[in-house]
């Protein structure tokens, strides 16, 4: 996706649509999806589903890590999680009396790309809910008090994940390969730039993202299409329309080789390999997301989990993925081993990704990753909250009500030399960014 | 656990792994349960939920690591990673291709009491998860040269879950030493010395012993009718000859005599605390005010642990409280636990803890605030049947330990009929010093310096 503008332009195309519209509907797996684009350009995707009381909301705001400014990391991170904790009627522990009270939850985070809000509750208390969820979008207050309660929060949590030997190799990983792209830093920030954040730059992001047009939010559930439109017209009916106009990001930066060793006492090394990947909007992603599995996506069926784990012993997991979003993500294998077989490990993640770009995979590899990846789409929605979730993606990336129905013929449709086309173009084993974290013997890395 | 679920957070884990407490499912509008015991005595839960496009089947082997012997720790999840290495029929690797090729996911779990088995699919492909179910029941291959590679497989699951994450340790240690006498003082995973030390022979004693019809449950769910899931089950089932399963002698744990601590010493940022108090497990009259107190300490951003000592007081990262009663045996443990934040002193957080559950022994919990605890295990309830797989889980724990699908039916009812001064009782009888044991991380200077290595700069 040529980052946000496709969306946005959307919104104002369907602005003038009063209440609810169902454009488009998406049958297969029995998935009546509603799209219902409200005049103040919030878009809301329903599914009905009245076999349980209760209800899961998950809005998804344009206006994740990624827009960060580029002194003050971590300012979309805080902004996010600020919203729960007071608006101008209420306080945090109001807020958390109110629904603890009748057994319901609203959590806000961000991500790199968008920040979201989830509102889970019982049927009789929706009314309810969708009221506090509305509050928490649309009045923060963004207290000093609680933004330096939040702050040593997340002061602690930066602390603590230097015990944590994945969350060390992730965040230096992401530093190397993004370099001055934003998603170079963690979506929490760092120790420096919680401390030039203030409640203007809260306040200042808040007022340019948190507008109805740039929010979409899945509603799944036992509430029909006449009481969502009524409920959010009650509740986000208010909150105006207005231009949002996000920055330019700059492209992601080249990868030359870089290899850096975190020395710690350990028992393992921890390992992280890749380069950056591909937009989720790309029109290879079906094809390469069928490579990946391939080789190192697919759990037990990939060829990096049966060589390095099955026939050597060397490591519990071991798995490769694109982490495909607005911007190209990483193309990263993530693995860990004792120390003293890392240089082991590595190379043998690389011989497998030499291989994929070598030679073509056999048919029946293929035959196989596309009849699981197909067959256990169902899997994936087996729940609720990860509909509502799936949902609110499927339309923040625009990747179409369709979706559901156009999965299977997607990944179906990929060829043996279109695995081996994305291998190439995808998978570079040259010019990668390797992080170990622990003791490995750096003098036999390849 | 065979995998790792899909990026497991790990700083300070502790609250992700205990907190899943159980999340039973109620009576009315729920799902169509029916049971049978076949001739083999297999024991057959099959639960129909019409809404559900997916069906799940688990089989529950009564065997976890209060099973093992001394010194043989970490044999019941050795042979969890065993049962994917193939049968006579199904070769290595096979079970998780076929099942893959057919859409569906597969994992296991090991924990003190049981090792689970489970599949997701589509209803359609029944009978296949069935048989290979089924199959590996019995026809176990165990091959040597698998044997040591999954052996090395396991000890770095057990560097990267215990040795290299400080917080594990201290859960791991803390177990150890509230237990002195029952086997839940065995780590799930075994001891680093034991694994070293298991031989195939024992793996092959201990699967001959324990995989047994008559010392399994199979919960079938999803939208089949339950009469033609137990059928099915029959038929995979149905001809596997009875074993001999050992007679269970009960092991007491002693009282304890006073309060027990343990530290752990490691390169850590921040100091964790841990503490448990012996209590009764699932089916004791005191469960559901047991049940009450942790939600009152700490369900949501209101509960008193997080109010006081995260929000007030600002002195932990996080604060939680959690009782596990689904366990097989008595005592089951009460955890309350802390992490402490930068420039915190241990002590304070841990008075901080203690003084929570203290009050309540004192000042009875007002009525508002029992009501909101048991409107949130109401909802936890209703929302927890959202998923099919969790519905299956929560029966089959329920038939593990015991108290069976009635259990969960009932389970709201009870609940709604404890008392603040049921709650209150709790906190007298339960919650002294003398009962508990404490583990306490305490952060040691590192002995290398972590800082970005030697860069090599690109070819």
């Amino acid at each position: 996706m040529s980052r946000q503008s496709p969306r946005l332009v959307r919104f104002l195309a369907v602005l003038i649509l009063i209440g609810a519209v169902p454009p488009g509907r998406a049958e297969a797996l029995d998935l009546p999806i509603k799209k219902l684009v409200f005049e103040n350009g919030m878009t809301v995707l329903l599914l009905e589903r009245p076999s349980l009381p209760f209800v899961v909301a998950n809005a998804k705001i344009l206006g994740g890590s990624l827009y960060d400014p580029e002194d003050r990391p971590g300012t979309a991170s805080l902004t996010a999680t600020l919203l729960t904790h007071g608006t101008a009627s209420r306080s945090a522990i109001d807020l958390a009396e109110a629904l603890d009270s009748v057994g319901a939850s609203i959590s806000s985070s961000s991500a790199d790309d968008f920040a979201s809000v989830s509102l889970t509750a019982l049927k009789k208390d929706v009314q309810l809910g969708f009221e506090i969820l509305a509050d928490v979008m649309m009045n923060p207050s963004f207290s000093e008090n609680e933004i330096a309660r939040e702050k040593a929060q997340v002061l602690a949590r930066i602390k603590s994940d230097l015990d944590d030997p994945a969350r060390i190799a992730d965040k230096l990983f992401a530093s190397l390969v993004f370099k001055n792209h934003p998603y170079a830093h963690p979506v929490e920030g760092t120790e420096e730039s919680l401390g030039k954040i203030g409640r203007e730059d809260l306040a200042a992001f808040y007022k340019r993202y948190y507008k109805p047009n740039n929010v979409v939010m899945a509603v799944v559930g036992d509430i029909t299409e006449e009481e969502t439109i009524e409920i959010v017209n009650a509740r986000f009916g208010r909150w105006p329309f207005r231009n949002v106009e996000p920055p330019a990001i700059r492209s992601v930066p080249k990868t030359s080789r870089t290899v850096k060793v975190v020395s710690k006492d350990l028992k393992q090394a921890t390992i992280r390999l890749g380069h950056p990947g591909i937009r989720r909007s790309s029109p290879d992603y079906y094809a390469a997301y069928v490579m990946n599995h391939i080789l190192g996506g697919g759990g037990f069926s990939s060829r990096m989990m049966a060589r390095v784990r099955d026939e050597k012993g060397l490591a519990y997991d071991i798995r490769s993925g694109f982490d495909a979003g607005l911007e190209p993500g990483a193309f990263s294998v993530s693995v860990q081993t004792k120390n003293e077989t890392a240089p082991d490990a590595v190379e043998m993640a690389l011989e497998e990704i030499n291989r994929i770009r070598k030679t073509v995979v056999s048919e029946a590899e293929l035959a196989d990753a596309k009849s699981y990846l197909i067959g256990s789409f169902p899997l994936r929605l087996d729940t609720n909250r990860k509909i509502a979730a799936i949902l609110s993606s499927v339309e923040f990336y625009g990747l179409g009500l369709d979706y559901f129905e156009s999965y299977p013929r997607r990944i179906d449709s990929v060829s043996r030399e279109e695995v081996l086309k994305m291998a190439r173009k995808h998978l570079n084993p040259k010019n990668y960014v390797l992080v170990i974290v622990g003791k490995p013997d750096a003098s036999r890395l390849p | 656990m065979r995998r790792p679920a899909r990026w497991i957070p790990r700083g300070g884990g502790v609250w992700f792994s205990l907190v899943l407490a159980l999340t039973p499912v109620p009576a009315e509008a729920g799902p169509k349960v029916v049971q049978d015991l076949l001739d083999n005595g297999l024991k057959v839960v099959a639960v129909q939920d019409g809404k559900s496009p997916v069906s799940t089947i688990q089989v529950w082997y009564k065997v976890g690591s209060r099973h093992e012997p001394p010194g043989k720790t970490g044999l019941s999840h050795l042979l969890e990673h065993m049962m994917f290495k193939g049968t006579a029929q199904v070769g290595k690797g096979e079970y998780s291709k076929t099942v893959a090729r057919h859409g569906g996911t597969e994992n296991a779990f090991t924990n003190r009491d049981a090792t689970v088995y489970f599949q997701k699919f589509a209803p359609d492909r029944l009978d296949l998860a069935l048989s290979l179910e089924a199959d590996r029941m019995t026809n176990l291959l165990l091959d040597p040269a698998e044997f040591e590679l999954e052996r090395k497989v396991v000890m770095e699951e057990r560097r990267m879950r215990i040795e290299d994450d400080p917080t594990s340790l201290v859960v791991e240690e803390m177990f150890a030493a509230a237990y002195k006498v029952h086997p839940y003082r065995h780590p799930v995973i075994g001891w680093m010395e034991d694994l070293s030390a298991l031989s195939r022979e024992d793996l092959i004693r201990h699967y001959k012993r324990w995989y047994v019809p008559n010392n399994a449950i199979v919960v079938v769910a999803g939208p089949t009718d339950p009469a033609e899931a137990i059928a099915k089950v029959k038929a995979a089932f149905g001809k596997i000859p009875k074993g001999d399963i050992p007679v269970e002698t009960a092991v007491n744990e002693p009282p304890p005599l006073g309060e027990r601590r343990v530290k752990v010493k490691k390169e850590a940022q921040l100091p964790f605390v841990f503490a448990g108090y012996p209590v009764p497990r699932v089916g004791h009259p005191d469960e559901y005010a047991l049940d009450l107190l942790a939600q009152v300490l700490a369900a949501g951003k209101s509960s008193r642990l997080y109010r006081n000592l995260v929000y007030e007081k600002q002195i932990a990262a996080y604060a939680a409280a959690s009782y596990d009663q689904m366990t097989s045996q008595e005592p089951a443990l009460f955890y309350l636990y802390a992490g402490v934040k930068p420039g915190v002193r241990t002590e304070d957080v841990e008075k901080a803890l203690y003084r929570e559950v203290e009050l309540l022994a004192v000042q009875p919990v007002p009525e508002k605030e029992i009501e909101k605890a048991k409107n949130q295990i109401e909802a936890a309830f209703i929302l927890g049947q959202d998923s099919i797989f969790n519905q299956a889980r929560q029966i089959g724990q329920a038939e593990l330990v015991g108290v069976g699908v009635r259990y969960i039916e009932n389970y709201v009812a009870n609940i709604r009929k404890v008392t603040g001064a049921d709650v209150q009782r709790m906190a007298k009888e339960y919650f002294s010093e003398d009962r508990r044991t404490v583990g306490i991380l305490v952060p040691v200077a590192p002995k290398t310096k972590a800082e970005p290595g030697e860069g090599r700069p690109g070819e």
